[in-house]
């Protein structure tokens, strides 16, 4: 018999969704802010780095993934990867153009 | 090992059963039948990672070659509305997951509150998009259908552009901003569509809602159609600072 | 020791069970509305079958043309039309669903003791995706088909060719909605849906290989589709994104089609390593050898396979750089293919092998599958793909794989399942016959393939050289014997719905759960939720359990 029962429903309580709000706004006015000062390199390294928190708090609270079930979080970690793969090697590509042939 | 709830529930007890209505024939159990349809719609959401992760591949390369001209296109967008939209979409979120908390918790009224309240925000981002879409069009920034450079050959004619300071571009990368607006109307478009789909379904939901449907125990359909309404909103999260605000301070 | 393991009932008393999920419910609505995952196989091997002849055909008109140096049959761009629907149906209308589709769908959810797949309702709407595809390819081709080949090459289908591009897209879209659907299916019954007792390592290995293509089919397929949807705008509204007189890079559409176009040559062939190995171990009477590498090097081929994909653009134009670490990973995706092959033989050593029918197409993919396999080294070595690539070198190559590979698993698992899908057994003569005239005709159409690659013979033209006609005449023959080696089964399997022998529950004494029940299967394919309580390949319990049900008769 297996013990862990995934479907132990945990419910989320108002609260932490309302500090999650709070915390997805205060994000969207950092990340306006934070594009009108001139930064060079940062600013869309902070833009995506903000982008992401938010994302994750979404992924981890709204959609319930802090609480899930192992095989959820792997197969939110999976999308990521593969989604990392396709980007990654292709933009590996577009850059090593640029260093020209050997 | 064993993530298949079968294996906890033995055949041995399989003899008598009460079945809710909602249960499908060939599930062993109640809690099976949530995890799978549950996980699946994961796997779903996965497919759609990668169908976005196309576009977002596409953005990076272009970005990174034509970087002038998505400053420049990037400053034919408002903040104010795209800002006030990620506002609609991050509170309609947050209004959806109350939802879910509402079926959870068994309150039939606040669950169609918030699936109303998710709703109007949702046709809000909506109406928002098209008052956006329809300037590009008056001012041809929709590509294919007579593109005009005019706002990045000659910003001083175009306010939007006078306001960021832009300074007019040679033809070459001036050309470039059809690229931009190639990915800005792909990406907001694909975003829209899953939108509008998202729309259709909570109309149907909050019709079931009244009902009486969902706050009786059986909440699956609401989860997962949360799981997709936090997933279209991930996707603006990205989408708002990779499109408006790639540089300001030009 | 006997020189053949069937076990059939006593053919006087024997009788095809009264209720099973064939004659649960009649009318053709019952099929069209059906939930039931053995119906819908049925449904899907009707009509892949249909689009194998489709595709079949167009391959014998390519033949034909081919037969004289001279472009005589047809125009070129008729050829051209011709080798590109003849890609587009084999690939995404029969090789992509042929043994996921039909015989995955069957039995995964039997041999993991499940009463049907998670979501029976999707199930069915894969189904008339793939139909919703299959009518526009054949719209497509009526009027007037589509010439840019089945890769959908930028700028040629967005700006230079004039034909039905749009249509063909959309089929290709939609069919790989119905491939995505039946891939998160299978996942998600892999997973929640096992009986008591089957774990992971307890598992067929053909239901790992599904496991592994459906992990390909829900992350590959959706770039696919974005890729077609923005040729899709490309060439109606003209939006600039491949576009290289708008700035766009007409190869940032071949990373994104063969990002899911390299991963579906596993989707293609990963299902029919999954019933290579089922017929290895029950003709053999063996446990598969390694069982836990064979599983694992599904699951390794099924990653490693996204990390390949630029090996197709090799004369591309992509950097140096990426030519070399596309091509070192490409050796390495090598190395669970060939775990595989190595397990297979091993498992043949000292089992006691029998020749039935599926045995004999066992072996032609093992022989044929290793020279696609090590002729798609060839390729991937940059240094001599340059000099391989576009010529009929690769055609051989892809042709042993899809065609020596997949088709001869495909028609293995036909015949090994066919008894249990159907209550009867095919006709054993005259099939062994059909394996050995497809063996032939195979070797003969493909393999003078490889020396007109190497001497230079490109491919995708009408005419060539006439010094290059002696070995095209060959394939040309072939190619006929082949077609006769693949009508052959239509018509005995045909034959036999009626006048097959009764198989009774188990012909093949093979160790599956779904051997272990009636054939044809009930709807809820057991009477009683079964136990697992014993390893897969397990011969051993299978004697055990026929000692217990004589004593308990007898
Ligand atoms: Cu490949």
């Amino acid at each position: 018999m297996s013990e862990h029962q995934e479907h132990e429903h945990h419910i989320v309580s108002p609260k932490v969704y309302a500090t999650i709000l709070l915390a997805l706004l205060v994000g969207t006015a950092l990340t306006v802010w934070a594009s009108y000062i001139d930064l060079g390199i940062l600013n869309p390294i902070i833009a995506l780095g903000i982008a992401c928190t938010k994302a994750t708090l979404v992924v981890l609270f709204f959609m319930h993934v802090k609480y899930s079930s192992k095989l959820t979080k792997l197969t939110v970690g999976a999308g990521v990867f593969t989604f990392m793969i396709l980007v990654g090697m292709t933009l590996a590509d577009y850059f090593t153009r640029a260093w020209g042939r050997w | 090992m064993s993530d298949s709830p079968a294996i906890a529930h033995g055949a041995a007890d399989s003899a008598v059963h009460e079945h809710p209505p909602y249960q499908r024939h060939h599930f062993a159990t109640m809690a099976q039948q949530n995890d799978a349809t549950n996980f699946a719609m994961w796997l779903f959401l996965l497919t759609e990672i990668m169908f976005f992760g196309g576009l977002f591949t596409a953005y990076l390369i272009y970005r990174n070659w034509y970087y002038p001209a998505f400053v420049a296109g990037s400053h034919q967008l408002s903040i104010p509305l795209g800002g006030l939209n990620t506002l609609l979409l991050i509170t309609s979120s947050f209004t959806m997951a109350m939802g879910v908390w509402c079926a959870e918790t068994r309150r039939k009224s606040g669950l169609v509150l918030c699936l109303t309240l998710t709703f109007i925000l949702g046709l809000g981002f909506l109406g928002i998009k098209t008052i956006e879409y329809s300037e590009k069009i008056e001012k041809h920034h929709v590509p294919g259908f007579h593109y005009s450079l005019q706002s990045f050959l000659d910003p001083a004619s175009d306010p939007a552009a006078k306001a960021a300071g832009d300074k007019p571009m040679a033809l070459d990368m001036a050309r470039h901003t059809e690229v931009y607006f190639s990915l800005y109307f792909a990406m907001t478009g694909m975003h829209a569509l899953h939108m509008i789909i998202g729309i259709g379904i909570l109309g149907f939901m909050i019709f079931r809602a009244r009902a009486g449907a969902y706050t009786t125990g059986h909440v699956t359909f609401v989860e997962n159609f949360g799981l997709y309404w936090h997933f279209v909103d991930i996707i603006w999260i990205f989408l708002f600072p990779l499109l408006y605000l790639i540089s300001r301070h030009q | 020791m006997s020189d053949t393991i069937v076990v059939l009932p006593d053919q006087r008393t024997a009788r095809i069970p009264k209720t099973n999920y064939l004659t649960k419910e009649n009318g053709l609505l019952s099929w069209l509305l059906t939930g039931d995952h053995k119906r819908i196989a049925i449904l899907y091997l009707i009509s892949i079958t249909c689009f194998f002849f489709v595709g079949g055909a167009l391959a014998g008109l390519i033949r034909l043309e081919l037969l004289t140096p001279q472009s005589d049959l047809m125009a070129t761009d008729t050829y051209n039309k011709v080798f590109t629907m003849h890609g587009v149906v084999m690939i995404f209308l029969f090789l992509v669903p042929s043994v996921p589709a039909t015989l995955g769908n069957f039995f995964i959810p039997m041999m993991i003791g499940a009463k049907d797949l998670a979501l029976p309702k999707v199930n069915l709407l894969s189904w008339y995706l793939y139909m919703v595809g299959g009518i526009l390819v054949l719209y497509t081709m009526v009027s007037g088909g589509v010439d840019t080949g089945w890769t959908f090459t930028t700028p040629l289908s967005t700006h230079y060719v004039n034909t039905n591009v749009l249509s063909t897209g959309l089929a290709v879209f939609v069919a790989g909605f119905s491939s995505i659907f039946t891939g998160l299916n299978f996942i998600v019954t892999i997973h929640k849906m096992r009986a008591p007792g089957m774990t992971w390592f307890r598992m067929p290995l053909f239901v790992w290989a599904h496991y592994a293509a459906s992990i390909l089919m829900v992350l590959g397929t959706p770039v696919l589709a974005i890729a077609i949807v923005l040729v899709a705008l490309e060439r109606t509204i003209g939006i600039g994104v491949f576009d290289p007189t708008k700035g766009g890079d007409p190869l940032l559409f071949q990373h994104l089609f063969w990002f899911y176009s390299h991963p579906a040559v596993y989707i293609m062939i990963l299902p029919g390593m999954g019933v290579i190995s089922e017929t290895i171990s029950t003709f053999s009477r063996k446990r598969v050898f390694g069982y836990t590498a064979v599983a694992f090097s599904s699951v390794a081929i099924a990653v490693f396979g996204f990390f390949v994909w630029a090996h197709h653009m090799f004369i591309m134009g992509i950097s140096n750089y990426s030519v070399l670490i596309f091509s070192l990973l490409t050796m390495l995706v090598a190395v669970p293919s060939a775990i595989k092959i190595f397990n297979w033989t091993f498992t043949l050593y000292k089992g006691s092998i029998t020749f039935e029918t599926p045995m004999l197409y066992t072996f032609g993919f093992m022989g044929l599958f290793t020279i696609g396999g090590l002729t798609g080294v060839f390729l991937g070595t940059s240094g001599t793909d340059i000099h391989l690539t576009e010529t009929y070198f690769i055609v051989a190559h892809f042709h042993f794989v899809m065609v020596g590979g997949m088709l001869m698993a495909f028609l293995a698992g036909i015949h090994f399942w066919w008894p249990k899908m159907t209550g009867r057994m095919y006709p054993e003569k005259i099939s062994q016959l059909a394996a050995v005239v497809t063996f032939i005709g195979f070797n003969l159409t493909f393999f003078p393939q490889f020396i007109l690659g190497t001497l230079g013979m490109p491919r995708r033209y009408a005419s060539y050289p006439p010094e290059f006609q002696i070995l095209n005449v060959f394939s040309t023959a072939g190619a006929t014997i082949l077609g006769v080696g693949y009508l052959l089964p239509v018509l005995y399997l045909t034959w036999s719905l009626k006048y097959g022998a009764i198989a009774g529950n188990n012909p093949w004494q093979a160790t599956g759960l779904e051997w272990q029940t009636q054939s044809p299967p009930l709807t809820e394919n057991f009477v009683e939720l079964p136990i697992m309580d014993h390893e897969a390949y397990d011969y051993d319990w299978l004697e055990r359990q026929k000692e217990k049900e004589v004593a308990s008769v007898g």
